[in-house]
C-alpha cells in the first residue's frame, strides 16, 4: 500500500491500530486473498484481527468460545449500501449498527458479532480498510466484540464491491419467557412511541446514491439503539414490543407488527420528521414514512407508562420522541394515519424501495 | 401528475441554458430556468422535472389567501385578475 | 416550506369545507382530471372533508397511468438490449407491462435508470458515449417542455446517442372524450390494434387535427355496448377541476371552447389542499348559479396564455398525434411525436419499432376493462365484473388500476381491507 492511502486516512487512526500495513505489492484484492494461502492469512492477521483486536479472534481457533449465563438472543443479517460511505456513516458501521438494534429490539445488551466479508476483486485495499476500521470503532462505541470472522473473494463483477454478513449474539434483560417482548404483546390500548425524527438514514442514502443537485443538510441517524432500549427496561417501564423502522419505514415496520389483529392509528402532527427530509420527500415525491432510519426505535409501551417512556428519552437527549399513535382492534386496516385535519387514510404498505417520481 | 413544487432563486448560474439554485425550504437544487429566462435572484417559481415552469406571483399568493381567511365571498372574481404577465419581479 | 405551508392550513381547510358544505344545495359530481390532484385528495384525508353532496371522481390517475402497453412493452425490449442505458421516472418503473416492469427488465441485465429531470439523461448521454441512452418521457403538458429541452440540446451538442422514447400525452382530447358522453353516447374505442398504432406513430409529423370531432374514434371496434349496459341515471360529470400545472403551461383559454360545448364549469385548479378545496367551491358555486365557463383559482401561478415559450418548444420539437391511452383506446391528437426534424433523436425510429412488437404477438389493450366508463363516473369501479378478479394492482387491466390513486386501485385496496 502507497504512502498515499495511508495519508488519505491517517486523521482516522486510531491509535489501536496500525493500519495501513503492507499487504504485499497489491492496492486491491485479488483472488490471491480469499485462497487460504499467504496473502489471505495476512490479510486475516494484519487486517481483521488486528483491528478488532479481540481475545477470540487472537487465540485463532476455528471457533470462538465464551462464558455465558442467561438466556441468549442471536439475531444474523446481511449488509449492502451504495454508496459504501455516505454522510453519517458507512458499510462497516452500518453492519454493527444493524446488528446491535436487532438484538436491542429483542431487550438484549449485546455482547459479541461475527463478520463475514464477501470481497470483490478489484476492491482497493484503503476502501477496505477504512470500512474494517469503522466497524470496530462502531463496535467498540457499542458495546458489542467481535469474536469471529471469515472473508471471501468473488470474482470482479459478481459482487458490489463489498458485502457483509453478521451474526450477534446478546444477553436478554428480562430473562423470563413470560416476560419477553414481541410482536406477541402487542394489544389494543398500548401506546406507540418513537425515539427521533424518522428517515434521515434513508435520504441521507438516497441522496449521496444519487445527488440529483439537490443540496441539504443532513447525516444518516445509524447508530446503535441499545442504550434508548435499555433506559426503557432498566426503569422497568411496561414495555411490550421494540422494533427499529428500518427498510420500509415506519409505515412497512407498524404493517408487519399490526399483523391481521389490529389497527395501529397514527397521528401524523406527532409523527418527528427533520425539515430537510421532509423537504427532501416534497421535491423527490417521496414519503418519509416509507423511509428507512437506523438509529431509531419504535415502542410500544402500556398506556399508563407512556409518558415515563418518553420523559426517559428526553432525558437521555432524544428530544424529539414522541408518541405517535395507539394500538386499536382491527378495524379497516392494519395502518390508519389520523391527517393533520383530522380526517383519516389508510397507510398502504410500500410496493418496494422508493424511488423519486414525477406524478 | 406534475409534481410541482415553489421555490426561491438564490443564484443565477449560466450554461447552455440559463441555469438557477433555487430553495425549497432546508433544501437547494440547481433547476433549469429555459422557460422563465428572466426571472431574477428573489423571485419564486414552480419548478417541476428540474424546470421552473412559471414564476409564483407573491401579490397574487397574498391577496389569495387574505380573501379566504376573511371568508370573502367574492372567490370567483378576484381569479379573473391575475392574467398581467408583464407584471415585474414582486418587491419583497 | 414557504408557499407551501399556507396553503396547508387546516383551519382555513375547515372554514372552506364548511362553506362548500353550505352552498352545494343538491349533489354535483366532480371529475379531477389529474393524478397528483388525487394523491392530493388522499394524502391530506381532504375526501373526508367534503360534504356528502360532492362525489369526486378520480381522474385516469396520471400519464403514467395511461402510457400504453405498446410503449411499456418497447420501452421494456430496447431496455434489453445490452448498449442501451434506459432513463426514465422514478414513476415508471412498476408500470406493470405485458411481461413484466422495468424493474423485472433490469433484474433480467436491463441497464434501467431512475432520474428526476431529463437534464440527467442528458448527463448520463454525455458521460457515456460508447453506450445508446434512451429517455423514455411521459408526462403531460406540464412535461413536455423539460423533455423538448433535452432534445433541442442534444441536437445543438450533436449527441447523436442520445434518444427519446416519447409517451407523452395531451389532456384535452382526453377530457373531449370523457365529455362528449355527457351528452352523447359515444364509446371510445377500448380494442387497439397495434399495426394501426405503430403506423400512427410512423406519420407523426403528417398534421393532425388537435380539435377532432369525437367521432373520429370511430376506428373503435363497435361493439363495446353489448358489454356495457350502462344504467342511463348512473350520475354523470358536473363539472371539472383542470390541471393548475398543466394550464402554467396550456394557459386557460384551451378550455374555453372544452366548457361551452359541454356546458360545465372548468376550475384551473393548483395542487395543494387550499387550491383543491377552492376549486371544488369555485366549482360549486358556478354549478348553483348554473354558469358554465372557465375559472382560473390557480392565479399565481397560472397565466390567461400560459407560458408561451415552453408551449413553443414543444411546438418545435413535437407534432400532436394519435396515440391510445391505457383504458380508452386511441384518442386523436392525445399525444406528442417527435418530429422529422429530431428523427435522429427519435427511439421509434432508431430502434426501428414498426410492428416489430406486434408482428408475432399483438398487444392488445384487455377489452373488458371499463375505464372509460368508470372515469366518466357512469360505473362504480366496485361494480366492474373484473375488479379484484382479473383485474388487481398487480395485475391492473386498466390505467385506473395501475397507480395507488387510481380511481379502480383505491376502491380495490378498501375492499381488500374489510376481506
Ligand atoms: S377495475 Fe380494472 S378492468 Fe375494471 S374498469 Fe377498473 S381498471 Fe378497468
Amino acid at each position: 500500500m502507497t504512502d498515499d492511502s495511508h495519508d488519505s486516512h491517517g486523521a482516522l487512526d486510531a491509535p489501536t491500530l496500525d493500519c495501513p500495513v503492507p499487504f504485499g505489492a497489491y492496492e486491491r484484492i485479488t483472488l490471491a486473498h480469499g485462497s487460504g494461502g499467504r496473502l489471505a492469512a495476512r490479510l486475516v492477521r494484519d487486517l481483521f484481527v488486528a483491528s478488532f483486536d479481540t481475545p477470540e479472534l487472537h487465540a485463532a481457533h476455528d471457533a470462538a468460545t465464551f462464558a455465558f449465563d442467561g438466556r441468549l438472543a442471536v439475531t444474523t443479517d446481511a449488509f449492502t449500501v451504495s454508496p459504501l460511505f455516505f454522510p453519517g456513516g458507512d458499510l462497516g458501521s452500518l453492519a454493527v449498527h444493524g446488528t446491535v438494534n436487532d438484538l436491542a429490539c429483542a431487550g438484549a445488551e449485546p455482547l459479541a458479532m461475527t463478520v463475514a466479508f464477501v470481497l470483490e476483486e478489484g476492491l482497493e485495499l484503503s476502501v477496505l480498510s477504512k470500512l474494517v476500521r469503522s466497524l470496530t470503532d462502531a463496535a467498540r462505541t457499542a458495546g458489542i466484540r467481535v469474536v469471529a470472522g471469515d472473508t471471501k473473494v468473488v470474482e470482479r463483477g459478481r459482487g458490489d464491491g463489498v458485502y457483509v454478513a453478521c451474526t450477534g449474539l446478546g444477553r436478554v434483560r428480562r430473562p423470563l419467557a413470560t416476560d419477553a417482548l414481541g410482536p406477541h404483546a402487542i394489544e389494543p390500548g398500548l401506546a406507540i412511541l418513537v425515539s427521533g425524527p424518522l428517515g434521515d438514514h434513508g435520504t441521507a442514502v438516497l441522496l449521496a446514491r444519487d445527488p440529483r443537485g439537490v443540496e441539504v443538510d443532513l447525516v444518516s441517524d445509524a447508530a446503535s439503539v441499545w442504550p434508548l432500549a435499555r433506559a426503557l427496561l432498566d426503569a422497568n417501564v411496561a414495555l411490550r414490543c421494540l422494533r427499529d423502522p428500518t427498510r420500509g419505514g415506519l409505515v412497512a415496520v407498524t404493517h408487519e407488527l399490526a399483523g391481521t389483529a389490529h389497527t395501529f392509528v397514527l397521528d401524523e402532527a406527532s409523527i418527528p420528521v427533520r425539515h430537510e427530509v421532509a423537504d427532501v420527500c416534497e421535491l423527490l415525491g417521496l414519503d418519509p414514512l416509507h423511509v428507512a432510519s437506523e438509529g431509531r426505535l419504535v415502542a410500544f409501551v402500556e398506556a399508563r407508562d407512556a409518558n415515563r417512556a418518553l420523559a426517559l428519552w428526553h432525558a437521555m437527549g432524544a428530544t424529539d420522541a414522541a408518541i405517535i399513535g395507539t394500538v386499536h382492534a382491527r378495524d379497516v386496516a392494519p395502518v390508519v394515519l389520523r391527517t393533520r385535519l383530522g380526517s383519516t387514510r389508510v397507510l398502504d404498505l410500500p410496493a418496494g424501495e422508493p424511488m423519486p417520481r414525477i406524478c | 401528475m406534475c409534481l410541482a413544487l415553489p421555490g426561491e432563486i438564490v443564484e443565477r448560474r449560466e450554461g447552455v441554458l440559463p441555469m438557477a439554485l433555487v430553495r425549497f425550504g432546508s433544501v437547494r437544487r440547481e433547476v433549469c430556468l429555459a422557460y422563465v429566462p428572466d426571472a431574477a435572484i428573489g423571485e419564486w417559481v414552480i419548478v417541476h422535472v428540474g424546470f421552473a415552469i412559471q414564476r409564483l406571483d407573491e401579490a397574487e399568493a397574498r391577496r389569495t389567501l387574505a380573501l379566504l381567511a376573511s371568508a370573502d365571498d367574492s372567490i370567483a372574481a378576484e381569479s379573473t385578475e391575475a392574467a398581467d404577465t408583464s407584471r415585474g419581479p414582486e418587491p419583497r | 416550506m414557504k408557499h407551501v405551508d399556507e396553503w396547508r392550513e387546516p383551519k382555513l381547510l375547515r372554514a372552506l369545507a364548511d362553506r362548500i358544505a353550505r352552498e352545494a344545495t343538491r349533489p354535483w359530481t366532480l371529475l379531477e382530471v389529474c393524478g397528483g390532484q388525487t394523491h392530493a385528495f388522499v394524502r391530506f384525508g381532504l375526501l373526508d372533508l367534503l360534504p356528502p353532496t360532492i362525489t369526486m371522481i378520480h381522474g385516469p390517475g396520471c400519464p403514467v397511468c395511461v402510457t400504453p402497453l405498446e410503449v411499456l412493452e418497447h420501452a421494456r425490449r430496447i431496455a434489453l438490449r445490452p448498449e442501451v442505458i434506459l432513463c426514465t421516472y422514478g414513476d415508471m418503473l412498476r408500470v406493470p407491462g405485458v411481461h413484466g416492469d422495468l424493474l423485472s427488465a433490469r433484474s433480467e441485465g436491463a441497464d434501467v435508470r431512475i432520474v428526476s429531470s431529463p437534464l440527467e439523461a442528458l448527463d448520463v448521454a454525455r458521460r457515456s458515449p460508447e453506450r445508446a441512452v434512451v429517455f423514455l418521457a411521459v408526462g403531460f403538458e406540464t412535461t413536455a417542455p423539460a423533455t423538448a429541452a433535452l432534445i433541442e440540446l442534444a441536437d445543438r451538442e450533436a449527441l447523436t446517442n442520445l434518444h427519446v422514447l416519447s409517451a407523452h400525452v395531451r389532456v384535452p382530447p382526453a377530457l373531449d372524450a370523457l365529455f362528449a358522453s355527457n351528452s352523447v353516447d359515444v364509446d371510445v374505442d377500448v380494442n387497439v390494434d397495434v399495426d394501426v398504432d405503430v403506423e400512427a406513430h410512423a406519420n407523426a409529423n403528417v398534421d393532425v387535427d388537435a380539435n377532432v370531432d369525437v367521432d373520429a374514434s370511430t376506428n373503435a371496434s363497435t361493439s363495446t355496448s353489448d358489454t356495457t349496459p350502462t344504467d342511463p341515471n348512473t350520475p354523470c360529470i358536473d363539472g371539472l377541476l383542470a390541471a393548475g400545472h398543466v394550464c402554467t403551461i396550456e394557459g386557460t383559454d384551451v378550455y374555453a371552447p372544452l366548457a361551452e360545448r359541454f356546458g360545465i364549469p372548468i376550475v384551473v385548479t393548483g395542487f395543494e389542499p387550499v387550491d383543491l378545496l377552492r376549486g371544488v367551491l369555485a366549482c360549486v358555486r358556478r354549478l348553483e348559479r348554473g354558469e358554465a365557463g372557465v375559472e382560473n383559482a390557480y392565479a399565481r401561478i397560472v397565466r390567461p396564455e400560459g407560458n408561451p415559450l415552453a408551449r413553443a418548444a414543444v411546438e418545435r420539437v413535437f407534432s400532436v398525434a394519435d396515440v391510445p391511452w391505457r383504458g380508452f383506446g386511441v384518442l386523436p391528437g392525445g399525444g406528442l411525436a417527435i418530429r422529422e426534424r429530431f428523427a435522429a433523436h427519435d427511439a421509434t425510429r432508431r430502434f426501428a419499432l414498426r410492428g416489430s412488437v406486434g408482428a408475432d404477438e399483438p398487444i392488445r389493450e384487455p377489452t373488458s376493462c371499463r375505464a372509460a366508463d368508470v372515469l366518466r363516473g357512469r360505473l362504480r369501479p366496485l361494480d366492474c365484473p373484473e375488479l379484484g378478479r382479473r383485474c388487481t394492482p398487480e395485475t391492473p387491466l386498466g390505467a385506473p388500476m395501475v397507480s395507488s390513486e387510481g380511481a379502480c386501485a383505491a376502491y380495490f385496496s378498501r375492499r381488500s381491507a374489510h376481506a
